[in-house]
């Protein structure tokens, strides 16, 4: 008997599902292993990912001036060489010495402090003031390979059995669901209106809230999403108060993912951040706990592989912040290249600085390029037989409702598939599209729809319309009944 | 109004119980005694950049050439860049689609897999599987995934060495589990007593535990020590016997600065033992780019190798390095430089081999002025440099009692604010009961190590005069 079987590991492991990379992923690995053993093998010459906001994967380039000042970051030495001024720009050049005077000895191959180099809290902090226009304390910032793992803390912290329950926006981003199941807590869904924008009300999160409680769950926390994902709705400033208000009034803290806050696409809504919400109302550390997560992954510089992000605290006392302390000096640090480009996200080159015109540039390119996908996807889909979507206001997806016919579901329960997945596969396999099943998100049951990146290069777009508008055409004519 | 959950008394006790001293007490507090103006030596962690030494070149050249691609195609870069440098960037951008700013395989990127597969090979002459080795952020994160995949509750216990590194007994509270000890013997260079490893399983099945698996460190961590092939042999037999998957974390395995006992990997010496034990034997092998010459502690990079673990367990594994998307893209280059190195010939081989090998021989040096420093004082004895033991005399026990302290964190709270060195405590590790170490490291710069050794001597031999 061997002793890490299925049978004998830990079951919250076994609990827990990704569905970004899960089943849909592997099968389309195996495809793109056969177009390159056996071209021609499958009526597409290509595998087009869409399931995963990995933006750089697909050809979006890194913003140049964060990379020039990661370069001289990570090569100190040649700083000092007079060939680096033909080579970077100039004040790539100052911003490297900066932060380099920020470490201690320079030394950026050091673990750092745990919660993450100080100067560069200090950046950070001054850039959330500046888009916020309330301070924020260097000391409330923990530095994180990406904001998952601070997710994970959170959780960690928060859930002691699966008696805790932390309430989650249905649909959801996995991670969500993910880590409640790992540290073994439980899950408690609200569900946004798909006919109202995905629409948060108070009145679901009472509701739920109080199920809950007469099932003998502790709620502790709150997530919202902002903008969403795989939803991609912003919420409106009146929304986010009523959310501030119904957290004060339960004593729940508030979990406010906000890595999308630079991708917001359209003119009649504006991120705003729910620490900037909290002190306009008024309210402070005494009045409610909020933690708010921020990542490099997303946004116009979508650095996923470097895993930089952080979550800002506000609200604890000081015995819980040495516990989130002490969680986080087991790990020592994060990374100190992603700590840097942090701090670079949160405080980029200003109106006068040499970088300035053509990181500006660059920004508006990929943001304007985002905009005009998201609406060529969202027509697409819209035009589709049976198929609703509403529109992409932030964030890097479309999430289309499909009206699956009974036979259809009828198909999909015989190969013991969700009705979704029975669709995506059957799109993989007809155009190489990868998208993930919206039960992979969790949604209204009955209800079925998947999401689809914004991500692909834009040439391919058309392309991409016409094999989905083609697979959807003859997947309804042979459902249809 | 009830108390709010974040509230002291409604956390995770899971988290409030675990500790990890290594940032703990007394790194706070001479953090304090910094912030002070006080000339502080940090020696808590190995940390060896923090403390003077220079990143190899050849790495950072590939690394800042990654970053910006653009770079490689002005005509100008080979006046800053040598050739191979320019041509590993290439190789290695090219193994990751949208180089290092996408995620890459949750497992790592496939090339590099192989790359460490191939190192192992060659390590160890017997092949490796690179769809059996995942690339993590750091090996801590690695040990900590594994950990969790075998803990589900309170009766699981996993055996760890005393004294051992802090992320052990913190991850195994963390995750609700049992930390059984098994002790190292101080007197034959921190080996290991076969019959004191079978009282400490036998006393926690006793208790109702089921022991699930055993971690090893070698070379030891805070010991400095290699376990003997015996031993090794010894342990597989055991773990194979006793059903534990054994844990093996070789981070220091190019940190031998002695020549009695050389590393030799877990996974060499089950092969070399044959049929069916290494057919059989669950290991899984832990490594980074943290220690050895490298000291790359701020990538956060690092691997683990699966062996004789069952295909749906893999699945399971992967399926959890999914959630986090992918280990950090630089971190996994370096990683991939450190497997797949430079060779005789190429442009920088020469500088290469010099930095690495001046690196390893001053570490050498180090750890023998530190150890035959520590032995001159009065009371220490054993040093293997970095794990002295203390011979505290009753009285400044009895010192200690008095202000709430450990005998040893007294001990060492004296040594920080006499002489600005600061340690870690022995009891932050672990240790018998009534014996006590500190645990400092060889890292801080050559020409520092005669005063800090006479510094503390000074110290030590002053502190032993005043309470014995």
């Amino acid at each position: 008997m061997d002793s890490i079987t299925i049978d004998t590991i830990n079951p919250k492991v076994l609990k827990c599902e990704y569905a970004v990379r899960g089943e849909i992923v592997t099968i389309a690995q195996k495809l793109q292993q056969d177009l390159k053993d056996n071209p021609g093998s499958h009526p597409f010459d290509e595998i087009l990912y869409c399931n995963i906001g990995n933006p750089q994967s697909l050809a979006q380039q890194p913003i140049t001036f964060f990379r020039e000042v990661l370069a001289l970051c990570d090569h100190p030495s040649i700083l000092d060489k007079s060939e680096t001024q033909g080579l970077f720009s100039v004040d790539a050049i100052e911003r490297a010495f900066q932060i380099l005077d920020q470490i201690p000895g320079r030394a950026t191959g050091a673990y750092s402090h745990s919660q993450g180099i100080k100067g560069l809290r200090d950046a950070i902090a001054s850039g959330i003031e500046a888009r916020d226009g309330f301070p924020a304390d260097p000391n409330d910032l923990f530095l994180t390979d990406g904001a998952s793992p601070a997710v994970h803390m959170m959780m960690q912290l928060l859930i002691r059995s699966e008696n805790d329950g932390i309430l989650c926006p249905i649909p959801q981003y996995p991670l969500y669901s993910a880590s409640i199941a790992l540290h073994g807590g439980t899950l408690v869904p609200y569900y946004l209106d798909e006919q109202t924008g995905w629409g948060l009300e108070i009145s679901e999160l009472e509701h739920q809230l109080n199920t809950a409680k007469s099932n003998g769950i502790d709620v502790r926390a709150l997530v919202v999403i902002n903008p969403g994902n795989p939803t991609g709705q912003v919420l409106g400033e009146a929304n986010q108060r009523e959310i501030v208000e119904f957290c004060k009034k339960e004593g729940l803290v508030l979990l406010a993912d906000e890595v999308y806050q630079e991708n917001v696409y359209v003119p009649d809504k504006k991120f705003h951040s729910f620490k900037k919400i909290t002190r306009s109302m008024g309210y402070g550390e005494k009045d409610i706990s909020l933690v708010s997560f921020q990542s490099v992954s997303k946004g116009f510089y979508g650095e996923c592989g470097k895993r930089g992000g952080y979550m800002e605290i506000t609200g604890f006392s000081p015995e819980v912040r040495e516990q989130i302390y002490k969680l986080a000096s087991v790990n020592l640090c994060s990374n100190i290249s992603g700590q840097i480009l942090a701090s670079l996200v949160m405080s980029p080159p200003k109106v006068g600085d040499e970088s300035y015109e053509s990181f500006s540039a660059e920004k508006e390119a990929v943001l304007s390029s985002l905009a005009r996908r998201a609406q060529a996807l969202q027509d697409a889909l819209n035009s589709l037989e049976g198929v609703t979507c509403n529109r992409a206001e932030g964030a890097m997806y479309l999430f289309p409702r499909i009206n699956l016919p009974d036979k259809a579901i009828k198909a999909a329960e015989e190969a013991k598939t969700a009705p979704d997945a029975f669709y995506a596969k059957l799109l993989l396999n007809a155009t190489g599209i990868v998208v993930v099943p919206g039960s992979g998100f969790r949604q209204v049951p009955g209800t079925w729809h998947f999401r689809c990146t914004i991500l692909p290069q834009e040439e391919k777009i058309p392309a991409i319309v016409s094999r989905l508008t083609e697979f959807h055409k003859k997947f309804m004519d042979e459902f249809r009944g | 109004m009830s108390t709010k959950p974040l509230d002291y008394e409604n956390l995770n006790e899971n988290v409030k119980k675990c500790q990890y001293a290594v940032r703990g007490e007394l790194y706070l507090r001479a953090s304090e005694l910094q912030k002070e103006g006080k000339k502080i030596i940090f020696t808590n962690v190995g940390n060896p950049h923090a403390l003077g030494q220079k990143p190899l070149t050849f790495p950072r050249q590939v690394i800042a050439l990654c970053q910006a691609p653009f770079l490689l195609d002005d005509p100008n870069v080979g006046l800053l860049f040598p050739a191979d440098a320019i041509a590993k960037a290439k190789h290695y951008l090219s193994l990751n689609s949208g180089g290092l700013g996408a995620y890459s395989d949750s497992r790592g990127i496939p090339g590099v897999r192989i790359e460490v597969a191939d190192f192992i090979e060659r390590r160890d002459g017997y092949p490796s599987d690179p769809e059996h080795i995942f690339l993590t952020d750091g090996a801590s994160k690695g040990i900590m995934q594994i950990l969790h995949t075998i803990i589900r509750g309170p009766t699981d216990g996993v055996l760890v060495p005393v004294p051992q590194y802090p992320l052990y007994s913190a991850t195994i509270s963390l995750y609700g589990g049992s930390l059984v000890p098994y002790y190292l013997e101080e007197t034959a260079d921190w080996g290991l007593d076969i019959n004191d490893l079978r009282q400490s399983i036998g006393q926690a099945r006793q208790n109702g535990t089921t022991v699930r698996a055993m971690v090893i460190i070698n070379p030891g961590n805070p010991t400095g020590q290699c376990l003997t092939e015996q031993n090794l042999r010894q342990i597989i037999q055991f773990c194979y016997e006793e059903n534990l998957v054994l844990l093996a974390d070789e981070v220091y395995q190019k940190n031998i600065y002695q020549d009695k006992h050389p590393f030799m990997s877990a996974r060499k010496v089950l092969f070399d033992m044959g049929q069916p034990i290494s057919k059989e034997l669950q290991l899984v092998s832990f490594h980074t780019v943290s220690k050895g010459y490298w000291g790359e502690c701020g990538q956060r990079g690092g691997y683990f190798e699966m062996t004789n673990i069952p295909p749906k367990s893999v699945e399971e594994i992967y399926k959890v390095a999914s959630i986090s998307l992918s280990p950090n893209v630089p971190a996994q280059i370096f990683m991939g430089l450190l497997a797949n190195p430079l060779k005789l010939g190429d442009i920088s081989y020469e500088q290469f081999s010099r930095e690495s090998k001046g690196i390893l021989e001053s570490l050498r040096r180090r750890a023998h002025i530190m150890t035959d420093g520590f032995n001159s004082c009065k009371n220490v004895v054993w040093a293997m440099y970095s794990f002295p033991q203390i011979q505290l005399p009753p009285r400044a026990i009895d010192a200690a009692k008095k202000v709430e302290k450990a005998a040893d964190v007294f001990y060492c709270l004296k040594l920080l604010e006499a002489t600005g060195i600061s340690t870690v405590p022995g009891s932050g590790f672990g240790q018998k009961e009534g014996v006590f170490h500190l645990r400092t490291t060889i890292l801080p710069a050559e020409e520092d190590m005669p005063s800090i050794m006479s510094s503390f001597k000074k110290f030590n031999d002053e502190f032993m005069d005043r309470y014995e």
